[in-house]
């Protein structure tokens, strides 16, 4: 393939969120070298956010011009586009809720906001890679710096054992879908996801050995959205790190992750739809029962809405399923609605757990409700939000992934993915009735009122759960035009 | 300003306002009382258009909420005679809750009172739906404030019960939006009036096997919700449980959903469904009147036993509305409203009971009508309504309701009686171990009822006595929309049976060629 040098000044421009992160991020190490070392290193946090937000600028800017760059390897689109800002705002709220996690447990440190920088690079590069080169690469800058965010409080053990186990088995999910990727290039000759598309359309590759390169990729891509049967990692790994670490695990990869998942798998395997249908089926089951049914179970809060997060993938994988344009926007409304939800819920049980975590179990929520009335309703938004109640972005988005499931004649699936979500309910509860309708225990009692920047970010999240429950009809719009690209 | 939108949006008003008041004040109670009132004031405003034909929706609002690529979601309400006197009872009902509330929940009033109103604008909004999602947003919207007041308040077991209500209603509706999203899929659009007259036009056919399930799947959310014998478990436990306003509203107002939405959806949406069905409803409808009465015969609390007498009241509603006749289904809509009032009364007098005594076994009383003879009176007044006796409210209610299962099917109306019979049985021998008698140390000082305990009594039974006495006052609308609805009914089950004969015949031709 002749190598295609022309890089113009619009390919910049749309590459330009990644490269503000990443400038963003190598400042934040610059400057915190240089800052003496008894100054506080929250600056380095508004820094980091500051940075964000210019990404976000430019986000919208690259979406202006959208259209592919540097040949090929990336595309912006409507899709790109609505992920990329879902990363940015989920980095956002997360290291809004990390400044005042890290100064109690006294870890206040300029890496901590850089790994954040460069884990969102990743996952912007993952949003709009159209290249399974560059989705190699965004999958990695991605997951490395994950994976020192799980362990980075390097003295506490439960953290120490998240990071080996999301490293190892993370490296191993890679390794499949490198495997994968291998195969694709030695049937087709090419990376890119347009001409694997062509390619498979023309039917002159064989299509057993193109759907076992399929089935590779799938393994690899299960394991980053923790889908059954490769999900043991993510409740060890999310009760395991640090709350808001695991708030920005649970989402934002994870969003990155279902959009290259989603635009591999819908653009480039269209053709071979009739082969991995019925697997993403069973494996959109079996992930809405392994996890709601393993949460029954937990006592520990983080552990929950580990397993919960497992049974949300389940949801989006029902999406996935429904292999349509209306699943697409379905998935990425709900993404981005989990997203808020599910930070939201883990900043608050961050504020409970106090100095070392100490507090994660569901008692340890007693009484909340009167301690803090402000704090426990908006937790009560997040879990009423995940169980799906109405007027919740979490409602609707479930709502629009049923609907595109039965338009795509799934109506055992949308039977079952419903009552899953009744028994769901159960669990959730807990936490209500632990807010809710205890006395209230030693955990709560000498309960430090939130800080500020905990505030905001809980507030945000709440503002924007019920905004997409109430008013979904503008991103559900963007989200239905933008998907009309994966075909 | 739409009349009907100002009663239902005046307590999601209030509720924002009571939020921004002090906890430990009196202004709490002030706004939720004033809320509730003006409410009922702007609902009274209801009758006059829906009163003159009842078979219409009137006060109707429609407005385009989700505007997406394929999916149009329209906020679309209206009140019919089906809906108006169910509206009515809510808004009556919520002010009442409200008084109670300040003797009868002992901490975080605020709170309590924000749920309330919370919950009015829930349960108005399910009333008045006329779009399939709308009703299944305000279906959750009702049930999530009532849980937590359920499970906020009350008893030491209030929480699992609460959660063991909550998980009940919320699986039987996931069916339920199955469901809608399913029939969403046939129709083209959620809204229930633009369904029908696609229906009635012809322009989509719902198979009758297609009916069946949809009828199954709005049935379970349905069946919880009444409830229908054999789902009603959740609910001994909640009534009980709960603390008594949130039993008020929950046995008064909120089991109205079930059956409104069996009426209302069940019977023209899956009418051939609803016809299928009907013979096995009917057997647990009446099993649920005789155990319901059976149960409450042996229960040694007062509470308990209203609760399970509850079970056994709202078997005759859907007896009623699966007996398919017009005087069943007038008189099952008639007792929904008696229902709320008569065991709307009696939840409120345990109330003052447990007030008074401190528990709720009819062992710790006996002989409170010699110290406390206004409560005696007032409880004698509910009861009566409660069972039956004419003159009374729920008597008209339950004769119609008998009258139209003997005219479908003489048996149901017979095994349907005995109900009757038994719940006269359970209500004196309870009234006659609490009140009668001899009185013992702790009964024998109890205060009878004070002007404020008076005051959400007599609407209730000043409602009673003239619900019993003049039927004509309410009965107009209620007919033209039950009329109304069984005309669809038979209409679309005709309709179904003409498009299935043909085929059928064909297929007889081709037998007899052979």
């Amino acid at each position: 393939m002749p190598i295609n040098i022309d890089v113009s000044s619009t390919d910049y421009l749309r590459f330009l969120p990644e490269t503000l992160l990443t400038v963003f991020g190598i400042i934040v190490m610059m400057v915190e070298a240089a800052l003496p070392a008894a100054s506080k290193r929250t600056s380095l946090g508004v820094l980091s956010l500051i940075g964000i937000a210019a990404a976000f600028a430019a986000n919208i800017a690259a979406n202006e011009s959208s259209g592919p760059a540097f040949s090929n390897m990336i595309m912006v689109d409507g899709y790109g586009t609505f992920f990329r800002a879902v990363v940015l705002v989920v980095g956002f709220l997360c290291i809004l809720a990390s400044l005042g996690y890290l100064e109690r447990e006294q870890s206040q440190k300029g890496e901590y906001y850089a790994l954040m920088l460069f884990s969102m690079v990743g996952q912007c590069i993952l949003a709009t890679s159209s290249d399974l080169i560059m989705v190699f690469i965004g999958l990695e800058i991605s997951s490395i710096a994950t994976y020192i965010l799980a362990g980075f409080l390097r003295d506490d053990r439960r953290n120490n054992e998240a990071a080996l186990k999301y490293f190892l088995l993370g490296s191993f999910a890679t390794a499949f879908l490198l495997y994968g990727i291998a195969w694709i290039y030695g049937l087709i000759g090419s990376t890119n996801l347009i001409e694997i598309r062509r390619a498979l359309d023309q039917g002159t590759q064989p299509g057993v050995l193109a759907g076992l390169a399929a089935a590779l990729m799938f393994v690899g891509f299960a394991f980053k959205v923790s889908a059954v049967p490769f999900q043991m990692w993510a409740p060890d790994v999310y009760q395991g790190a640090a709350a808001p670490v695991s708030a920005f695990m649970s989402t934002g990869p994870k969003a990155a992750a279902f959009a290259i998942f989603f635009r591999v798998f819908l653009v480039s395997f269209r053709p071979l739809n009739a082969r991995w249908i019925w697997l993403v089926w069973g494996c959109a089951l079996a992930t809405m029962i392994v996890g709601n049914f393993a949460a029954l179970l937990q006592t520990n809060v983080k552990r929950l809405l580990g397993y919960s997060s497992i049974a949300h993938a389940g949801y989006v994988l029902v999406a996935l399923t429904a292999s349509s344009q209306v699943g697409v926007a379905a998935a990425m409304f709900y993404l981005a609605a989990y997203a808020l939800m599910n930070i939201g819920a883990f900043a608050v049980i961050s504020h409970i757990a106090q100095r070392h975590e100490q507090y994660v179990r569901i008692e340890d929520l007693a009484g909340l409700g009167r301690r803090e009335p402000v704090t426990a309703a908006l937790l009560a938004i997040f879990v009423f939000s995940l169980i799906g109640i109405p007027l919740t972005g979490g409602f609707f988005g479930k709502f629009y992934i049923f609907q595109a499931a039965l338009n795509s004649h799934l109506i055992w699936l949308t039977v079952l993915g419903l009552m899953n979500s009744g028994i769901a309910a159960y669990y959730y509860l807990k936490i209500i009735v632990a807010i809710y309708m205890q006395e209230p225990g030693t955990a709560t009692a000498q309960l430090p009122p939130p800080s500020m920047s905990l505030r905001i970010a809980i507030w945000a999240s709440a503002i924007g759960v019920l905004f997409l429950g109430i008013f979904p009809g503008a991103v559900l719009n963007f989200a239905n035009f933008s998907a009309a690209a994966l075909r | 300003m739409n009349l009907l939108l100002a009663t239902l949006l005046l307590p999601l008003i209030g509720f924002f306002v009571l939020l921004l008041t002090p906890r430990d004040s009196k202004a709490p109670f002030g706004v939720a009382l004033l809320t509730t009132l003006v409410t009922f004031i702007a609902s009274l405003g209801l009758i006059a258009p829906a009163a003159e034909n009842g078979a219409q929706f009137r006060s109707a609002y429609d407005a385009l909420w989700v505007d997406a690529p394929g999916l149009q979601i329209h906020f679309h309400v209206g009140v019919d005679g089906l809906s108006l006197w169910l509206v009515l009872l809510t808004t009556l009902l919520l002010p009442i809750a409200v008084w109670v509330s300040q003797t009868m929940i002992t901490e975080r009033h605020k709170s309590f009172y924000a749920f309330l109103l919370l919950f009015e604008f829930g349960i108005i909004g399910v009333f008045t739906a006329l779009d399939l999602f709308v009703f299944y947003v305000f279906w959750e919207v009702a049930l999530v404030p009532m849980y937590l007041m359920v499970g906020g308040w009350g008893g030491r077991r209030s929480g699992p019960a609460a959660v063991k209500f909550f998980v009940y209603t919320f699986l039987g509706s996931a069916f339920m939006l199955s469901a809608i999203l399913y029939l969403r899929s046939q129709a083209g659009t959620f809204d229930y009036l633009e369904i029908m007259s696609r229906l009635n036009a012809g322009q989509f056919v719902l198979s009758p096997t297609q009916q069946l399930w949809i009828f199954l799947g709005f049935f379970a959310a349905f069946a919880v919700k009444v409830p229908i014998f054999p789902f009603h478990t959740w609910l001994p436990n909640a009534y009980t449980e709960a603390a008594t306003p949130a039993t008020f509203v929950l046995a008064a107002a909120m089991s109205k959903m079930g059956t409104y939405g069996l009426i209302r959806y069940c019977l023209t949406l899956t009418s051939a469904g609803a016809h299928r069905c009907a013979s096995w409803v009917v057997v647990l409808a009446i099993i649920g009147i005789i155990y319901g009465a059976l149960i409450a015969l042996i229960q040694p609390n007062i509470k308990r036993l209203i609760a399970y007498s509850s079970v056994s009241h709202l078997g005759f509603v859907v007896l009623g509305i699966f007996s398919f006749s017009h005087q069943g289904a007038d008189g099952a809509v008639y007792q929904m409203i008696a229902h709320g009032l008569s065991t709307g009364a009696l939840f409120l007098l345990v109330g003052y009971l447990e007030q008074r005594r401190g528990s709720l076994e009819i062992g710790d009383f006996g002989g409170v009508a010699t110290p406390a003879p206004g409560l005696a009176t007032a409880f004698m007044i509910a009861l009566l309504a409660a069972i039956g006796l004419p003159l009374l409210c729920n008597f008209i209610g339950e004769f119609l309701v008998l009258q139209g299962a003997a005219l479908t099917r003489f048996s149901w109306a017979a095994w349907a009686a005995v109900g009757v019979i038994l719940s006269a049985a359970y209500m004196f021998w309870m009234y006659q171990r609490t009140f009668l008698g001899k009185t013992n140390e702790r009964t024998a000082s109890f205060v009878d009822l004070s002007t404020r305990d008076w005051v959400p009594l007599l609407p209730l039974i000043v409602l009673m006595v003239w619900l019993g006495v003049y039927t004509q006052s309410f009965m107009p609308p209620i007919t033209s929309a039950t009329s109304h609805i069984l005309d669809q009914t038979n209409m679309n089950n005709q309709y179904q049976v003409k498009l299935v004969l043909p085929a059928a015949g064909k297929l007889t031709e081709l037998a007899h060629a052979h």
